[in-house]
């Protein structure tokens, strides 16, 4: 069990309940099931890494519960109660002291620290009302951001949690003096300072700076005209990367807040986005129930995975997604093999469907109960058809090369 | 008057014609200046038909000329395409069972790319996603479909027509003038009242363009374009009104995972015993992401055939996006947005 969830680099949870684990190297996708009986009610919120080491991972889902799942052995290991589905369903998960502490936020406002495995929060802030995400600050693993529908980003230290370190303002009156409107989708901290990037759902992305008096964002750029839902910071520092519920996903610059340029392929709304903590790569899911792995340097896209069901949320290993070593040649050449024995004809087809057959077989695997059996291999229909269509694409090249011929004579 | 003879041979493929100035790379004619008097009568043998082989039908000037000897051109292509088929058919009958098997011809549907997300009909992940969609409490016989058809604001003739035929087409439907209200208010009002879908006709220049399409709990929204509306008067040989009684309902190849989607609210719009008394069909037939809509009364006639007799309107619809959540088309969130310039490159790539 251990050894199909070790390889797994890329991590998605779905609103089926079902953790999916994508090994890039092997191109193969796995199902991680808690119970035999799958349900929406365990649909998956929020994931999150447990510790460090990146050997555990704890599974928010809508019903209030916190799973714990094991990479090393492949399963699910434990199971809290962390709240009441009625005050929302979970916003944000994070860890604190190594894993000792976890702090769990729902869309009802209570922000709650739970420690040692006891029924009881250790803290509980009251953030505000309708909040839509919470994130840790990686750098300053003591410091969240929270922030939502008319709920202005705060910044809370939670070994002080009585007020939070930092209220952002809203921005001014536009040019009629009309309030302006104020929707915190999702934030991130920029590593280094303490800046704090925010995307709102009235497609506008902020920058604030907590060390300077100005409580009024520093930067603001415009992207699109549909509300942008999530957001992540690529490691090369300097952009944020955006997406919006139109699938539109772009790299915006932080100097001066213009559009550097767009992903191309997602055709649903963008749930989940992450940048990869060392390589230029950057990983999204939505609702139209696809993994898709771009490239930040050329725009272009490396990876596309087809899972079943609408994805809600995505977890990167820190560790290279793609995994050099034998598996990933094997198949290359196998692939090679059967690419030299058909017959070659039009070489210009090949390579777009060649991009395509590099993904997935799936392969659903229960944790505790028996094996739900299935597998699907692309690959192998794909070529299936290709060779098929070959002969055919043969044989009606020459009379048509005759018929060239012929009316040129005549 | 001079008579000067043009040798038969020479290029030229003329018919009955007047000389005819060759536009021939290779001036071997000093006589080019005899464009009119000469009557050459030549025989329509023309066994010894050389051109030049650089020369094409579109060189001549005289647009008769060129067009009687581009069909000249056809009928000489024809023939030896029959001559071969005629020829493939002899082999076929002398090699009887070894003959080569009959060539199928390409057509964009038999190169369709294969599309990842087909539905595999053994696929559980699948099948509990759809078990528990937002139709299951249609799926599951727990709710009867009320249709609440309107249109957008002051609508035309043609549209009203449309609406009013739409709502004898599809059992328990209510149209509603739509005087100016807006949807997200209109919503809440149908969810208290228990409709179970709100059908909005946008109106163009007086002829329907769109169609939203709610699934009023919660449901996903689809936005179509509609195209090629026609109404019942329209209709040759039609037969009389349609009855009350709750139609068939037969989809047709929606086979991936958005095809799924789209024919589930489909299915859903109708109650879902059909009364075979009634002998009403209707059918959503999906072909390259076109989505054809027909309404139809069968009767068999013996135990092999079948006639059938379109009442109904028929419209064509293509789907451009699809919302989860009840109408919102500024802050929803899409499952499936229509890029036209991404989706739309391939002409073999279909999504439905």
């Amino acid at each position: 069990m251990g050894d199909s969830s070790r390889p797994c680099t890329v991590w998605l949870g779905s609103e089926t309940g079902i953790l999916k684990g994508v090994s890039v190297s092997r191109r193969q996708a796995l199902n991680f099931c808690h119970s035999s009986q799958l349900s929406r009610q365990h649909e998956v919120r929020t994931l999150c890494w447990a510790d460090a080491a990146e050997s555990e991972l704890l599974v928010g889902g809508v019903d209030g519960t916190v799973k714990t799942f094991s990479v090393e052995k492949g399963t699910f290991t434990d199971v809290r109660q962390c709240g009441d589905p009625s005050d929302g369903s979970f916003v944000g998960l994070a860890t604190l002291d190594g894993g000792a502490a976890l702090v769990t936020c729902l869309g009802g406002g209570v922000l709650r620290v739970w420690r040692d495995e006891s029924g009881e929060p250790a803290a509980e802030i009251r953030v505000g009302n309708d909040i839509a995400r919470m994130r840790q600050n990686p750098e300053h693993r003591h410091k969240v951001a929270t922030g939502g529908k008319e709920n202005c980003l705060k910044v809370w230290d939670l070994e002080k949690p009585d007020k939070p370190v930092f209220t952002a303002r809203n921005l001014r009156n536009d040019w009629l003096n009309l309030r302006q409107p104020h929707w915190v989708m999702d934030m991130a901290f920029i590593p280094g300072s303490d800046k704090v990037v925010t995307c709102t759902g009235y497609h506008q992305v902020h920058v604030y700076d907590p060390s300077t008096p100005q409580r009024r964002p520093v930067l603001e750029a415009t992207y699109g005209e549909y509300p942008l839902t999530t957001l992540s910071l690529p490691a090369a520092g300097g952009s944020v990367v955006v997406g919006n519920t139109h699938g539109q996903i772009a790299v915006l610059d932080l100097r001066k807040g213009l559009v550097r340029g767009c992903f191309k392929g997602l055709s649903g709304g963008v749930r989940g986005l992450q940048c990869h903590a060392s390589q230029p790569v950057v990983a999204s899911c939505g609702l139209d129930r696809f993994l898709r792995i771009h490239s930040l340097e050329d725009r272009r896209l490396q990876h596309k995975v087809y899972l079943k069901s609408r994805l809600n949320c995505l977890l990167l290993a820190s560790r290279p997604l793609e995994e050099a070593g034998d598996d990933c040649l094997e198949v290359k050449e196998e692939d090679d093999e059967v690419w030299d024995a058909m017959e070659q004809v039009e070489e210009g087809e090949e390579n777009p469907k060649r991009k395509m057959s590099e993904e997935t077989s799936v392969e659903q695997e229960n944790s505790k109960n028996g094996i739900l059996k299935e597998g699907e291999n692309f690959i192998n229909e794909i070529t299936d058809g290709q060779e098929e269509k070959t002969p055919e694409s043969e044989e009606r090249e020459p009379p048509k090369k005759q018929k060239r011929r012929k009316k040129a004579k005549a | 008057m001079d008579i000067i003879e043009v040798p038969v041979t020479q290029k030229g493929k003329s018919k009955k014609k007047k000389n005819k100035i060759d536009q021939s790379k290779d001036a071997e004619q000093p006589d080019k200046m005899e464009t009119n008097d000469v009557e050459v009568k030549e025989e329509k043998t023309e066994a010894t038909v050389a051109f030049p082989p650089t020369f094409s039908v579109s060189e001549i000037k005289n647009k008769q000329r060129r067009h009687l000897m581009f069909m000249k051109f056809k009928q000489e292509k024809r023939k030896q395409k029959m001559e071969l088929k005629k020829q493939r058919k002899r082999q076929a009958k002398l090699l009887g069972d070894k003959a080569p098997p009959k060539q199928v011809p390409k057509t964009i549907e038999n190169q369709r790319v294969y599309d990842e997300t087909t539905v595999d009909p053994e696929d559980e992940e699948v099948a509990f996603d759809e078990a528990t969609d937002e139709f299951s409490a249609y799926f599951n016989g727990l709710t009867n479909p009320k249709v609440l058809i309107t249109t957008s604001d002051r609508p035309r003739g043609r549209t009203v027509k449309f609406c009013r035929q739409l709502a004898t087409v599809i059992p328990n439907a209510h149209v509603y003038y739509r005087r100016g209200l807006a949807l997200k208010r209109i919503i809440p009002q149908c969810v208290a009242r228990d409709f179970t879908y709100l059908i909005v006709i946008n109106e163009d220049r007086k002829v329907p363009n769109g169609l939203v399409l709610c699934h009023l709990p919660e449901g996903p929204t689809a936005h179509f374009k509609v195209s090629s509306v026609r109404l019942r008067k329209e209709m040759k040989k039609k037969g009389k009104e349609p009855t009350e009684h709750y139609p068939e309902v037969i989809l047709n190849n929606f086979t991936t995972r958005l095809g799924h989607s789209i024919g589930r609210m489909f299915a859903a719009l109708f109650p879902q015993n059909p009364q075979f008394v009634g002998r009403q069909v209707a059918t959503f037939h999906n072909q390259r992401d076109f989505i054809f809509f027909r309404f139809h009364r069968y009767i068999f006639k013996n135990e092999k055939k079948a006639g059938i007799q379109e009442l109904g309107p028929r419209f064509t619809l293509k789907l451009r996006t699809l919302q989860k959540g009840t109408f919102d088309s500024k802050f929803g969130e899409y499952e499936w947005v229509l890029k036209r310039h991404e989706m739309d490159a391939c002409r073999r790539k279909f999504q439905l």
